[in-house]
């Protein structure tokens, strides 16, 4: 059935619907990086001197790093020098202080995103922080989480706000040595957003940030950081878009997770970033370092849905360092035309009793490659850790291709770790049962993928499972014809 | 019963690959009609069944085929079943992670959609589903469960009965709906076609066996033999065929 295969392709084709630009003035370096450009960007931000001082530290371990060859994608090599490191809306000299006075071009962006920043708009019951290029241009919902103590404002804010938290927790979870890309963002990350939730507090609402990279030639280098003290519970969503650009663009954020005894971080990530045109041209470089560490009784659960990118590599993984802790990770990857995805998790048993689960699927469709990379590592001290892994493969086509690489390491003899894995095919016959029954060949597909992610969305909040499942019928379209 | 075609096969040509399958198919099916077409297997009972539904595998090479007045083989085969042309498979397909109920539900909707109706509110949808299960005799938890995911042969069967009650096209296929059934299951499988058996509605029933017969009775049977109607008649010859088998035909068709 030669026709079948080519029928799949086919389906494949829909338009980046989030690929406009914003014409808005900026305040930008020119490309190149050196410790001026950070002494710069720290200036420009007012930062205080342990900030500086811990860029460059991560800048002159960077110089000592190569950038990683070992996973499963291949792109031209970049050129660090021709990035611009800094670049943000250009605003009144002051930022500003309520939505009414940031650039009303900047919020129709977001209402073109379907993220309108406006309260009155707001679904009730989230707070959003939006970052713009580098730069985090509104944050809603403040003072309403303020009254129950939880901070949430963007990273320069916090620096600037609240130094002593900052310096307590970042590059706690993810050191500024940590890896090639995490270097790099310790070194010159402009903006990003910071949530503290005190001792025994459950946030009222979702909090959530919606990135979104504008200028062109820009790295967009946010760093995040999750801090729940003893008891606390909170709910974190993360959104991402960018223009279509025939360059490629770079994206190098670090998200780094605290979550003390007893409390629960819950982060939830849509990644629509421009994915490149169906021949491989222009789109982001994901690369992205995520991680979290749990103590006592604690619990991290990771959710992501990857549908954006040209390259996406990114592990969002757990350090399991208190007794009974717990870490999930819930992940759906998808890759179409030349899209390639190298993506999974870490899982680091170091307390007793710890549990982990991973759920991961990745769809593969057009010539698009997607590769699962987990580590499952168990050390001397977990008694009675327990890992569950399901690794779930789709395939669309006969052109792309699907990977495993599951690592375990267990150094304690009362661990239990399984490990399942399946591939399977959209066939001809669910495609001909579907579009009998009245479904067109797009939505005959739509469903069939739903159905095989079912398990991964159902962990996400009720809107941003609505927003995924959509996602994947526009990143599917023209996948079959 | 007045004789209103709904569909109109003539000389119909169909091969899969290099390999002529059906050499010349004539048939009228009239609204309130019953059809049953036997033959042995491989004799193209399926290819026509599928050709119908438009099933790309299969090249029509000549002929043509009206469906209420249009040309069928012009449609799309999501256009053919949004006009009331619904196919209950031989081998029913599994959709993992898609509920039953919600997989019923979308298909019940592109229909509406096609007929410029709105969605079916959901309230009524399940009213609706509750009483098809009932009638089809299936347990309600079936509603939630994956669509054909983990049924027996059976319950698969059962399922497609169940979305034919749902969708009530105006033509039903049934490709050998009856085999593997036990005898509670053809009962059903029966009920579920007479049910359609008003002027709105035709049914093409493709079977091996003449055991379904006896609970359906057909008001026309075809013997399809070697991608040829070889012979028709009424009930009588289904009856016929169970005692003399195909033999016959093999030899006809050789000569
Ligand atoms: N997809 C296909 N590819 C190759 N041969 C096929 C295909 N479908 C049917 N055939 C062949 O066509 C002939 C008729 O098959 P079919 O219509 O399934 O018969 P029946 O349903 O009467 O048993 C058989 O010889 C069968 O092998
Ligand atoms: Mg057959």
């Amino acid at each position: 059935m030669a026709n079948s295969a080519t029928k799949v392709e086919e389906l494949i084709d829909r338009e980046y619907e989030h690929g406009f630009f914003t014409d808005i003035e900026a305040d930008a370096l020119p490309p190149g990086l050196n410790e001026d450009v950070i002494r710069v960007i720290s200036a420009k931000k007012e930062e205080p001197e342990f900030m500086l001082e811990w860029r460059l530290k991560a800048f002159r371990h960077w110089q000592t790093m190569r950038e990683p060859q070992w996973q499963n994608v291949h792109y031209p090599a970049i050129d660090y020098q021709d990035i611009v490191y800094y670049s943000a809306p250009k605003a009144k000299a002051d930022a500003p202080k309520s939505l009414d006075e940031v650039d009303p071009e900047l919020l129709a962006t977001y209402d073109k995103l379907g993220i309108p920043l406006h309260e009155r708009e707001r679904l009730a019951g989230v707070a959003v922080d939006a970052v713009f290029d580098s730069v985090s241009v509104a944050t809603t919902f403040k003072e309403k989480l303020a009254d129950v103590g939880i901070i949430f404002c963007s990273f320069s804010e916090a620096v600037r706000e609240h130094p002593e938290l900052v310096q307590k927790y970042l590059g706690s979870v993810v050191p500024y040595n940590d890896n090639f890309f995490a270097a790099l963002n310790s070194a010159v990350f402009s903006d990003g957003s910071f949530c503290f939730i005190p001792k025994g507090v459950r946030s009222p609402m979702e909090l959530s940030t919606y990135f979104r990279i504008n200028a062109a030639n820009t790295g967009q280098f946010e760093r995040t950081l999750i801090v729940a003290e003893e008891g606390a519970h909170v709910s974190y969503l993360e959104g991402c878009t960018a223009p279509m650009r025939d360059e490629n663009q770079l994206h190098a954020a670090v998200v780094e997770l605290v979550a003390l005894d007893d409390a629960e971080i819950k982060y939830s990530t849509v990644q629509n970033w421009y994915p490149g045109d169906k021949n491989g041209k222009g789109g982001i470089y994901n690369f992205v370092t995520k991680r979290g560490t749990c103590h006592r009784n604690a619990k991290i659960s990771w959710t992501q849905v990857e549908t954006g990118s040209a390259i996406t590599w990114k592990y969002p993984s757990v350090i399991l360092r208190g007794d009974n802790s717990v870490g999930e990770f819930y992940s759906v990857a998808l890759t179409n035309n030349r899209q390639q995805a190298d993506t999974g998790t870490k899982m680091i048993h170091i307390g007793k009793n710890t549990k982990s689960t991973i759920l991961s699927k990745g769809i593969s469709a057009g010539h698009g490659q997607n590769a699962y990379r987990g580590l499952v590592k168990v050390m001397k001290g977990a008694d009675n850790a327990r890992n569950f892994t399901q690794c779930d493969s789709l395939l669309i086509g006969d052109q792309c291709g699907a990977h495993t690489f599951p690592y375990m390491e267990v150094r304690n003899p009362t661990a239990q770790v399984e490990h399942e894995a399946t591939t399977a095919k959209i066939s001809e016959d669910q495609l001909f049962y579907c579009m009998q029954r009245g479904l067109s060949a797009e939505d005959a597909v739509s469903l069939i993928v739903s159905g095989f992610c079912k398990e991964v969305f159902k962990e996400l909040p009720m809107e941003f499972a609505v927003e995924a499942t959509k996602l994947l019928g526009v990143s599917l379209e023209g996948s079959v014809g | 019963m007045t004789n209103t075609p709904i569909l109109e096969i003539e000389d119909l040509h169909a091969k899969v690959g290099d390999t002529p399958i059906l050499r010349g198919i004539d048939l009228t099916i009239n609204a309130g009609e019953v059809h049953a077409i036997m033959g042995p297997n491989g004799s193209g009972k399926s290819t026509l069944a599928n050709v119908l539904a438009g099933r790309e595998d299969y090249t029509v090479t000549g002929g043509s085929v009206r469906y209420r007045g249009k040309d069928l083989l012009d449609l799309s085969p999501e256009e053919r079943a949004r006009e009331g042309v619904f196919l209950a498979f031989q081998y029913p397909v599994e959709i993992p992670g898609v509920s039953n109920s919600y997989f019923l539900r979308t298909a019940l909707n592109a229909v509406r959609e096609h007929r410029g109706e709105d969605p079916i509110d959901a309230m009524d949808f399940l009213k609706l589903l509750k009483e098809k299960m009932k009638f089809v005799e299936m347990d309600p938890k079936f509603q939630n469960r994956a669509v054909n995911e983990g049924f027996s042969g059976g319950e698969k069967k059962r399922n497609e009965i169940l979305q034919m009650a749902i969708l009530e096209p105006t033509l039903a296929i049934l490709d050998e709906t009856d085999s593997g059934l036990d005898i509670d299951a053809l009962r059903i499988v029966a009920e579920g076609v007479n049910a359609l058996r008003t002027e709105d509605h035709a049914v093409l029933c493709v079977t091996h066996y003449q055991r379904l017969l006896n609970y359906l009775v057909p008001d026309h049977v075809h013997v399809l033999v070697d991608g040829r109607i070889a012979r028709s008649g009424d009930k009588g010859l289904a009856l016929e065929l169970e005692e003399k088998g195909y033999a016959e035909f093999d030899r006809a068709a050789s000569a």
